[in-house]
């Protein structure tokens, strides 16, 4: 995994991971989705481009797009794109959806909704979870930091349709806007932990359908119990905006825009903003070494059941000698 | 989900065509066998194609044509990814004579699948066309 020094800087085509990092900070979007997929894919051209590209972030304002199936949240970032892009922003777009767990493939469907955006000039980029859960995948921050060193702003990144406990999405972002509809669910719902509390914004989509001022109340009386117990997440400047939206036709999509920049804005003033982005890279940092501890544990649960010894004592026995072989004798000093 | 990464393919209906049971098929198909599709759909233009290959870095793009255009609306894809500077290798699915398939060789599209092509023949297909490329 990592890069050794006296190594040769990988070559990718003909051209080093340097001059792609270059090219695509020029503009060049072919060398920004060549980067996009060394990251992905892993190993030592990935930390390569970590390396180059990690001292040239934080332009970016990261949105991160969630909520349920079927809720709008394509449709909804497609035309929040669209309109940016109009204005002559640069967004760029990573939209996630699930790999199969029996097979890796994936069908990456986002696209369907956002032709639009694509003539608009937002760069849009599709990616599988490769079995990561949480509603994200591993390289996103990877990901991200290529799209914010390449000069794109904002970067939004949509998770897959999630239930109530993926909230990756939380420490992935600068601004977590969070999709929800009419018609999902009553008070009771509303109040219950998980995805809602981690919103900085809420849009209710298909807020032309019947029952939409309903859940707009729902928000409102679980916001103002939230304002009662004192809860909020850290880093979060003020009480959740609720914006109604209907993705189809565009109506109320101008209020989220402004909803996004004023949130941002609100990070920045109280100082905020900060606070979020060391918790995203303790995040990335907790994540990483997440999936290298799962990585030694599966082998070392491999080799105990290969070698019989798993089979001569209990299950808890054997995890705590396989946890003391893994993490023994080692400090945390870097 | 170690290995070599998935293959990831590019999947669109080009023009004015609005039958797409097939290409959703062969989606399914290309997700059964480990790949990862990045779905169009309908009605896309030459232009949205490229704009998806260059950004998704894809490894092969698949069109569907069940309208009769495949001689020109094949070789137009291929010349406008060339144009593009994108060396990426053109599938097409549909209905396609057997005479016009040497047209489309000549042309640079990568491969041919008719209808009722049994599912092996068509991730040997995909899988066939990265493979030439050297990707």
């Amino acid at each position: 995994m990592s890069g050794g020094s006296s190594q040769e800087p990988p070559v990718v085509g003909d051209r080093t991971v340097a001059q792609l990092v270059a090219a695509a900070r020029g503009g060049e979007r072919r060398a920004a989705a060549r980067l996009l997929t060394l990251v992905e894919q892993g190993g030592q051209p990935a930390d390569e481009v970590a390396g180059a590209t990690h001292q040239l972030v934080d332009n970016a304002h990261v949105v991160g797009v969630t909520g349920p199936p079927g809720a709008g949240k394509s449709t909804l970032t497609a035309a929040l794109t669209t309109l940016l892009a109009d204005r002559g922003r640069r967004p760029a777009v990573l939209a996630v959806d699930p790999s199969s767990p029996l097979t890796g493939g994936a069908i990456l469907g986002d696209r369907v909704r956002m032709v639009e955006a694509t003539t608009a000039g937002v760069f849009i980029r599709s990616m599988a979870t490769r079995g990561h859960a949480g509603g994200l995948a591993l390289a996103v921050p990877g990901m991200v930091r290529v799209l914010d060193a390449a000069g794109f702003d904002p970067v939004v990144v949509e998770t897959v349709g999630v239930g109530q406990v993926e909230v990756d999405v939380a420490t992935a972002a600068d601004t977590v806007l969070v999709v929800v509809t009419p018609g999902m669910g009553d008070a009771v719902q509303a109040n219950k932990a998980g995805l809602l509390e981690v919103a900085d914004l809420f849009a209710v989509n298909k807020s032309d359908r019947p029952k939409a001022a309903d859940a707009r109340r729902d928000l409102e009386l679980m916001l103002d119990l939230s304002d009662l117990t004192g809860h909020r997440r850290a880093g979060s400047p003020g009480r959740p905006a609720i914006v109604s939206t209907v993705a189809t036709t565009g109506g109320g999509v101008e209020e989220l825009a402004q909803a996004v920049d004023d949130h941002l804005e609100a990070l920045v003033s109280s100082g905020s903003l900060a606070v979020r982005r060391q918790g995203r890279r303790s995040a990335e940092v907790r994540s990483r070494l997440d999936h290298l501890l799962l990585e030694a544990s599966a082998a070392a649960v491999a080799s105990a059941s290969t070698d019989g010894s798993a089979d001569r004592e209990a299950p808890g026995t054997t995890a705590q000698r396989l946890a003391d072989h893994l993490l023994g004798g080692s400090d945390y000093a870097g | 989900m170690s290995g070599d990464p998935p293959i990831r393919v590019v999947l669109a209906k080009l023009g004015l065509d609005g039958h797409d049971r097939g290409l959703k098929v062969v989606a399914r198909i290309l997700r059964d066998a480990g790949m990862e599709v990045v779905y169009l759909g309908l009605r896309q233009t030459t232009e949205t194609i490229v704009d998806a290959v260059e950004q998704e870095d894809a490894d092969v793009v698949g069109i569907s044509m069940l309208n009769a255009g495949h001689l020109t609306l094949g070789p137009r894809i291929v010349d406008a990814l060339a144009e593009a500077g994108l060396d990426v290798p053109v599938v097409i699915g549909g209905i396609v004579p057997d005479e016009d398939r040497p047209a489309l060789a000549d042309a640079g599209v990568a491969g041919v699948l008719g209808p009722g092509a049994p599912t092996d023949e068509v991730v040997a297909g995909i899988r066939d066309a990265v493979a030439a490329r050297g990707r």
